[in-house]
């Protein structure tokens, strides 16, 4: 029996081992974290659907439990990588046919970006921590009162020279708008004011999203960078920014900035690069795929495979393609041997 | 003969066929970073000079790198060299660089 192992249990992860598994392939999933489940396990709704995150999450959860091809192995994680093999911290050697990495993405660090005041202002929040707030069912003010004016800035740590984050981070935009809705929804008497430089709705329905974030939820959209937040005297947020399309710069105090952090490369990537003939990383610092277009999931190592985040930023639906798209590439090595 | 008032406005349209582009092509090959811009407008968020006059440096080197010259000097002397805009531009264009460059063309012409 074939052996293969998948480096990461997130959507691209399970999806593959998944595939592989269900065409008589035994895989070893591998996860750093306590459970499998990969970032979404920490996301409440997706775009631009508002489906729960979980209700994507547990069907491939179960698929990959379920399956007795299946190996799963959390709080794994992996210290090197070379055609054939899979070394663990603990230095154990795991021997396969076929290695697919699936290790996804980093969040953003927002506290780099010193100039947003995260984690020197109370209320200045990033995209992921508002997913865990509304997870928990609990969107406030650190003192338990309700925001009544809310700002977004998108494009935190992605599109920004300053912090080496060149690339575009993709679905930041996307959540903006989304979670725009949302703090409307949760708080339909306050304003919610969007910071964009560009609004990049780049999929099925999500530019429909905007247009009713725009017209059903009354959402303001601000063509600006916010270049600098600081507390007032009543400790609230005042914020400036160019408002772009009037040409004069501008200033408002809100009771809560959320910061839409990009997708950051794996620092292992680099690691990965210098460990094995044949990877190597993009200038984003994301893994190079063997060819854009037709090899997006094979690298050009032998027996050496990527699906999802690992390659660029990636939405759950493009991850979880991937994992399909790899678990065929796999086969195909395989069956050829 | 009667003066009604009536004057005749000039078109405010942009002409990029009747501009002289030149000036402005010579101002980009010297600072290519320049047309990183993606006009966030971070730089005129900080500017200390365009909270208190019209100074706008995100219009004025748009302006310029349109062809259209005319006050850009002028405009580009309310600029106090302080570097905040530098700090904050996400593209790591050297804003000063570009006024100091944008002031030298002009001047020449």
């Amino acid at each position: 029996m074939k052996h293969v192992t998948v480096i990461g249990s997130g959507v691209a992860g399970m999806r593959c081992a998944a595939e592989l598994a269900r065409e008589g392939v035994r895989v070893t999933l591998l996860e750093k974290e306590e459970a499998i489940g990969g970032k979404l396990r920490r996301w409440h709704k997706l775009f631009p659907t508002f489906t729960p995150a979980d209700e994507v999450l547990s069907p491939l959860k179960k698929e990959v439990s379920e399956n007795e091809n299946i190996t799963i192995r959390t709080e794994c994680e992996v210290k090197d990588v070379r055609t054939g093999c899979v070394t663990l911290a603990t230095g154990e050697e795991i021997a396969c046919d076929a290695i697919v990495i699936a290790t996804g993405f980093t969040v953003f660090d927002a506290s780099v970006k010193e100039e947003y005041g995260y984690g020197i202002y109370d209320n200045v929040i990033t995209s992921a921590d508002l997913e865990e707030m509304f997870n928990k069912g609990s969107v406030t003010l650190k003192n338990g009162e309700k925001p009544k004016q809310i700002a977004i800035l998108h494009c935190v740590g992605s599109r920004d020279e300053k912090v080496c984050q060149r690339h575009c981070s993709k679905v930041c935009c996307v959540t903006g708008v989304k979670q725009a809705i949302e703090l409307k929804s949760l708080f339909p008497q306050a304003e919610v004011f969007n910071f964009y430089m560009d609004i990049r709705m780049f999929g099925p329905g999500y530019e429909e999203m905007y247009r009713e974030a725009q017209q059903k939820y009354n959402i303001h959209f601000v063509r600006g960078r916010i270049s600098e937040v600081g507390p007032t005297f009543d400790h609230r947020l005042q914020i400036k920014a160019e408002d772009t399309l009037t040409g004069r710069p501008l200033k408002i105090g809100v009771d809560m900035l959320v910061l839409m952090v990009g997708m950051k490369a794996n620092d292992m990537n680099y690691a990965l690069a210098r460990s094995v003939e044949g990877l190597s990383v993009q200038p984003s610092g994301f893994m190079q795929p063997s060819d854009p277009f037709g090899g997006i999931v094979r690298s050009n190592a032998d027996g050496i495979f990527y699906a999802g985040a690992v390659t660029a930023p990636k939405n759950v639906c493009e991850a979880a393609g991937e994992g399909a798209s790899a678990a065929c590439a796999v086969l195909r090595m395989l069956n050829k041997d | 003969m009667i003066d009604f008032g009536y004057t005749i406005s000039k078109p405010r349209i942009i002409d990029i066929d009747r501009n002289n582009m030149q000036p402005s092509y010579d101002l980009l090959k010297e600072m290519p970073e320049l047309q990183t811009c993606i006009g966030c407008g971070a730089c005129t968020a900080v500017c200390t000079a365009g909270g208190l006059t019209k100074f706008n440096f995100r219009k004025v080197h748009t302006l310029v790198r349109r062809g259209e010259y005319a006050g850009a000097y002028e405009e580009l002397n309310k600029c106090m060299m302080c570097g905040k805009c530098r700090l904050v531009c996400p593209r790591g264009i050297n804003t000063r660089a570009v006024v100091m460059l944008i002031k030298r063309k002009l001047g020449e012409l």
